[in-house]
């Protein structure tokens, strides 16, 4: 669907994008993943046509952007403002002018749930009626390809629930997606693949299940800092990390770690073993939180 | 060009407009108070000095020294004889005096005329008179009120707003729209130039209805003036909207423009008799051009023979301010 070849771009002189290469097949849902400033907005801001990319090619349908792109694809942006004092019915049925060809009001409202608020102000809606709508706005056009910057950043979890709900609806109609997020369940839980970027780069790619596979064998332990004694050791093949007051233990084996710490007499009235998730894989690539 | 999204984009911006009370408020109440504010302030006596106007040599001129020396009374050199006799007839000046023709003029209907005859030795000077109406301050100033209202409609309801749609990402959001940046700029000069017509036309109205004051002219060559007034004036808006991204810098280089437009473009009072580069510089204004034109027709009743040159530096202005304006404007 989309052909990415050597992005870059500079911004005064700092690399926001560094010669980035990817591609986008059809009907998948890419995760853009990376710390704020890893260059995850710039990326997708160019892949939507708003940004001009410094040098390196992108290619739609392997054309560059032009016409069709704009009337085939639908965008989410992270801020966004609404005309003012024009309410919720209004701002769709001017969006829906925009476009040669549109899909119906209902289905719009009905895929968002925007019901209940259709003929509100747009400066007074909630959070979550606001993402609501904007997402309504970006698949005004029956989009091929939907673009989605953080869509759930700021909403409770309630709402951000919900957004996933109407997100997975729109994958179950074989659209392309591409969605950048903080949130690394977020990527796990509507992310077909996912890319992580840190300065510019694009730092590992895949499915993120394999992905979790391939770089962790086996459990995390995670334990109290002041439960171990000073120059403590794990057992053999597996290796420790301090995260301030805890300390977690990366195990190559579960029965042989637990072992270890018995033997060494620690108390386990804290312990907690869990299976690696994104985050830990992003902490261990770029060496910093997602928040930070 | 689509028709569709162009008129989708007009309809939103009007709605927009028309809901948004306090910019209502400012459009129509403003103007209404300042111009009845003048009514009141200017009704009676506006001032008490005299004016007399003296054409010819004054120096050697013994037999009307003790009325050219009386304190109280400001004599102005007048070139045109035309003219000064036309600001007799007006009120403008309570008396002219022709030295070398031996004659002066009044005005009939003048009190400040008649008081002026009484100190002045008629013995060697022969008396004309005319007898025109009155122009009262409110006559005058009002194109002028209704021209300050329609620039700063334009500037900020243009100008300011754009650069705020830019600022908070509405620009944003519609640029990954099919919609083109000449549909867009073309919505929002055609929306605003709606709005000005419709209040201008509202307030010139309402005052009318309160005050009364004097149009001698055409109502269409009048609409006209405003219409492409407006539309200069729009011009400008859109000229400081295209780059800017901070509404703090647009909203000082806006009032950075609008207060010169204000003082010397004669909205309250003439430039007539002020530094010659002070004039040179009111020609660089859309503005004086505007209300130049519409007190020519309103107050003098004059005709498009006459005020093509304004009619002319407005078209101008706004063919050139919107052609630079729609060349450098970015969504971003």
């Amino acid at each position: 669907m989309i052909e990415v070849k050597d992005l870059t771009k500079h911004y005064a002189g700092l690399k926001a994008v560094d010669g980035i290469s990817f591609t986008i097949p059809r009907g998948i849902c890419l995760g853009l993943l990376g710390p704020n400033g890893a260059g995850k907005t710039t990326t997708v801001e160019m892949l939507e046509g708003i940004l001009c990319p410094s040098s390196g090619t992108i290619l739609y349908k392997g054309a560059p952007l032009g016409a069709e792109f704009r009337n085939e694809a639908g965008i989410m942006f992270q801020h966004t403002a609404l005309q003012e004092h024009i309410t919720v019915r209004e701002v769709l049925k001017l969006f829906q002018q925009f476009y040669p060809h549109t899909r119906s009001l209902d289905e719009l409202i009905e895929i968002c749930a925007l019901g209940e608020f259709l003929e509100r102000d747009t400066r007074k809606l909630s959070g979550g009626q606001r993402q609501r709508l904007l997402l309504a706005i970006a698949l005004i056009n029956n989009p091929e390809i939907v673009f989605l910057d953080e869509p759930t950043t700021g909403l409770d979890p309630q709402s951000r629930r919900n957004l996933w709900e109407q997100v997975r609806r729109i994958k179950g109609e074989n659209k392309t997606l591409v969605l950048t997020t903080h949130y690394m369940e977020e990527a796990y839980e509507l992310c077909d693949e996912i890319l992580i970027m840190d300065h510019g780069k694009i730092i590992a790619r895949g499915i993120p299940r394999e992905l979790l596979a391939e770089h962790y064998k086996n459990s995390i332990l995670t334990l109290p800092a002041d439960a171990l004694p000073a120059g403590f050791k794990p057992d053999p093949g597996s290796s420790l990390l301090t995260r301030g007051d805890w300390v977690e233990i990366l195990s190559k084996e579960v029965n042989t770690s637990i072992e270890h710490l018995i033997k060494h007499q620690i108390s386990l009235t804290h312990l907690l073993v869990r299976s690696p998730t994104l985050e830990d894989l992003f902490l261990e690539l770029t060496g910093h939180s997602l928040r930070s | 060009m689509s028709p569709h999204r162009f008129l989708a984009l007009l309809k939103a911006r009007n709605q927009e407009f028309l809901r948004d009370r306090t910019a209502l408020g400012w459009n129509i109440i403003m103007p209404v108070l300042i111009v009845i504010g003048f009514a009141f302030a200017f009704g009676s006596e506006d001032q008490d000095l005299y004016k007399v106007g003296v054409q010819g040599e004054t120096a050697d001129n013994s037999r009307l020294e003790t009325f050219l020396t009386t304190r109280h009374i400001q004599f102005i050199p007048v070139e045109s004889q035309t003219d000064a006799i036309t600001k007799v007839d007006r009120h403008q000046l309570d008396m002219l005096i022709d030295i070398p023709g031996n004659r002066y003029w009044i005005n009939n209907s003048s009190a400040k005329g008649y008081i002026l005859e009484r100190l002045l030795d008629t013995s060697e000077l022969q008396k004309e008179s005319v007898s025109g109406k009155e122009i009262r301050y409110v006559d005058w100033v009002i194109p002028g009120v209704l021209g300050m209202n329609i620039m700063f409609s334009s500037l900020f309801g243009v100008g300011y707003v754009i650069v705020r749609y830019r600022k908070n990402g509405v620009l944003k959001r519609l640029s990954a729209t099919p919609l083109t940046a000449f549909e867009f700029l073309l919505a929002q000069i055609v929306s605003r130039l709606l709005m000005i017509v419709a209040f201008t036309t509202l307030v010139y109205i309402g005052t009318d209805l309160l005050i009364g004051f004097r149009m001698y002219g055409s109502y269409w060559l009048l609409l006209t003036v405003l219409i492409l007034g407006g539309l200069s004036m729009i011009s400008v808006g859109l000229l400081i909207a295209a780059r800017m991204t901070s509404e703090e810098a647009a909203n000082g280089l806006l009032n950075l423009i609008s207060w010169p437009m204000m003082l010397l473009s004669g909205v309250w009072f003439s430039l007539e008799g002020s530094h010659p580069l002070v004039q040179q510089l009111a020609l660089a204004l859309p503005l004086t051009h505007m209300i130049d034109a519409a007190r020519a027709i309103m107050i003098d009743g004059l005709g498009p023979a006459e005020i093509w040159p304004q009619l002319t530096a407005l078209t101008g202005f706004s063919v050139i301010f919107i052609w630079i304006g729609a060349k450098t404007f970015r969504w971003e």
